[in-house]
């Protein structure tokens, strides 16, 4: 089932018999210059971002990596308007330039189409369209029932919902985290296990059909194989349910094993952002910002200073295959 | 001498809840043991029930020699002190140095002693610059040193730890392994190591797994992971690096089963020379 029939067809053009100009709005991420600091003009301020610029596209895969105060949940806290661009608050004055000097860059933020710059935002719908999956959300579970926690966001966000439709959105988003409706839907959430719970917080954000999901740390503080289910849903979700997926990680291999790309944070600055099998090239430049590499990446390493060159995507399947491809070539 | 001793220890969380039935175990002092199995299986009833947070229902837990009861409990914990996994849930003051000493003042210690006590367990987990630093502006490994420095604070002579690293980034799981491998081997302190994570399991000298409240396999850390068949009915994966082994016999490079990238390596490396 694909929840996002194609939108916005053929506009202008058509009529006067030339050919049709396609614009399909595309829930793309564009941010430009973005720059935060926590407790200005105090003794505490610290620059948490500092003039990143980032696309995420739709449909994306995108992994954030950093460690602890690079900037990386103040990042993605921006996608929903959880932290407000300084010129989409009251009071705000544009800064002046200084004589002689260019005008000062303002930070942008455009999610689809809605600009976070900008006051009259409808923040709200912004919201329903870019969910997002704090760390251990299981926390943050609250209700009697797996039903009313998972309908909880639904039914604010929809107050004119029939007593059908909620059902109906609750029965999809809790199947399609792998619980079985039925047997939990009356069950207390506090009564499931830990992968059951977070399945079950994860099913309470998804339920509004957001088009971009955001997850902090999804797969922290599970076992192996609840961190592998874990892994499994998300690309269930990313197949069936959300278009984009953006998910912070501090495990470089389940970067290397998922995402199209990532994106390195540093200090508050934006390293690069590149597909896993371009990032771990420069495994040497990670490490010396204190980040981890994959697996894969130390044993291309350790091969390479065995004189044995193995040019692989970093998956562990895929490094497997070039391994395997370089003894075939050798016979 | 025996550090931990669990003897036919039965226990259960009520009727249909989870059940430990004659469950025995013994650490040795000195030892680190590694204690794994997936979520449910019985490993933090494990760590409760060795300081008294838990008690047996049936058989006993001989903390040196000693069956824990009632009576002596707060003697034991003394001796066996538990980091869990929250770093944010286990600070009781805003300052390192009184977050420190809080155990060791509720055992009504002097206060020089208390001073000298702070020193060491600071010095132990590698914070001593951070005695005057406020708790919450830590970094989460940091938090949890200073977790770890309370209990070492109280001198005790085990030290468990149940999935302390777990809720950390690799910086802090690494800052909190190196205190705990240089207490073992230099303090000859006695560890539990509770955890999910098999690369940790695989610094520690025996590895134990649990399984619906019993041990179901236990030995030298990378003889468990040779037998991964089993491991996976248990719920459990290797360490990545055995998987790539698996995967590169089933692909007919006969490469040993091995958990050290650089054996790996110079297996590859050889086959693919020959």
């Amino acid at each position: 089932m694909n929840p996002f029939p194609l939108r916005g067809l053929p506009l202008k053009g058509a009529a006067r018999g030339r050919p049709p100009i396609i614009t399909i709005k595309t829930m793309q991420i564009t941010a430009e210059h973005l720059t935060y600091v926590y407790n200005p003009g105090s003794p505490f301020a610290v620059k948490a971002l500092d003039d990143v610029s980032l696309t995420i596209e739709e449909g994306e895969f995108f992994g954030i990596i950093g460690h602890t105060g690079s900037g990386k949940s103040t990042f993605v806290k921006h996608l929903n308007g959880l932290i407000r661009l300084p010129s989409s608050q009251k009071h705000y004055k544009k800064p002046k330039a200084k004589k002689g000097q260019p005008a000062p860059v303002e930070p942008s933020l455009k999610v689809g189409e809605f600009d976070l710059a900008d006051r009259k935002t409808d923040f709200r719908a912004l919201r329903k369209k870019v969910g997002m999956v704090f760390q251990y959300p299981e926390a943050q579970l609250f209700a009697e029932t797996v039903f009313d926690d998972v309908a909880f966001g639904l039914k604010n966000f929809e107050k004119d919902l029939k007593a059908e439709e909620i059902e109906a959105a609750v029965k999809a988003a809790t199947e399609i985290v792998g619980l079985d409706y039925a047997a939990v839907k009356d069950v207390s959430p506090f009564d499931l296990s830990g992968g059951q719970r977070r399945r079950a917080a994860i099913a309470g954000v998804i339920v509004t059909k957001p088009e971009i999901l955001v997850l902090d740390e999804p797969a922290a503080g599970l076992d192996p194989l609840g961190k592998k289910e874990i892994m499994e849903l998300l690309h269930r979700l990313h197949r069936d349910w959300c278009r984009t997926i953006v998910i912070v990680s501090h495990d470089m291999d389940e970067i290397a094993e998922n995402c199209t790309r990532a994106a390195v944070f540093s200090e508050g600055k934006l390293v690069c952002a590149l597909p896993p099998k371009e990032l771990f090239l420069k495994s040497e430049e990670l490490l010396s910002l204190g980040l981890d590499i994959p697996l894969t990446a130390k044993l291309c390493a350790a091969l390479a200073k065995r004189g044995v060159s193995v040019g692989c995507d970093f998956t562990v399947d895929g490094f497997v295959r070039a391994v395997l491809g370089a003894k075939g070539e050798k016979r | 001498m025996t550090a931990v001793s669990f003897k036919n220890v039965d226990f259960s969380y009520g009727e249909d809840g989870f059940h430990m039935k004659n469950f025995s175990l013994d650490v040795e002092e000195g030892e680190l043991v590694a204690v794994l199995g997936h979520n449910g299986s019985g490993k933090s009833t494990l760590a409760r029930l060795m300081n008294g947070l838990l008690l047996a229902d049936g058989g006993s837990v001989e903390i040196f020699g000693e069956p824990l009861t009632e009576k002596n409990l707060y003697d034991v914990r003394r001796q066996v002190g538990v980091v869990f996994q929250n770093p944010d849930n286990q600070t009781v003051s805003s300052i390192v140095e009184d977050d420190v000493a809080f155990g060791a003042e509720n055992v009504g210690l002097p206060r020089e002693e208390i001073g000298r006590r702070i020193e060491f367990a600071l010095s132990a987990v590698g914070m001593e610059k951070y005695r005057d630093a406020t708790v919450s502006r830590l970094s989460g490994g940091q938090k949890q040193r200073v977790a770890i420095a309370g209990v070492l604070a109280l001198k005790p002579r085990v030290l468990v730890l149940d999935e302390s690293t777990a809720m950390l980034d690799p910086r802090g799981r690494r800052e909190i392994m190196d205190v705990v491998l240089r207490l073992n081997r230099e303090e000859g302190m006695t560890v539990v190591l509770i955890t999910h994570f098999m690369e940790e399991a695989l610094l520690c000298g025996r590895a134990v797994v649990m399984n619906r409240g019993e041990i179901v396999m236990q030995g030298a850390p990378a003889e468990i992971f040779e037998r991964h068949e089993e491991l996976l009915t248990y719920n459990l994966t290797l360490p990545r690096i055995g998987e790539i082994c698996k995967k590169l016999q089933a692909g007919g490079l006969p490469v040993p089963d091995t958990l050290d990238i650089d054996l790996l390596a110079d297996s590859i490396a050889r086959l693919l020379n020959e």
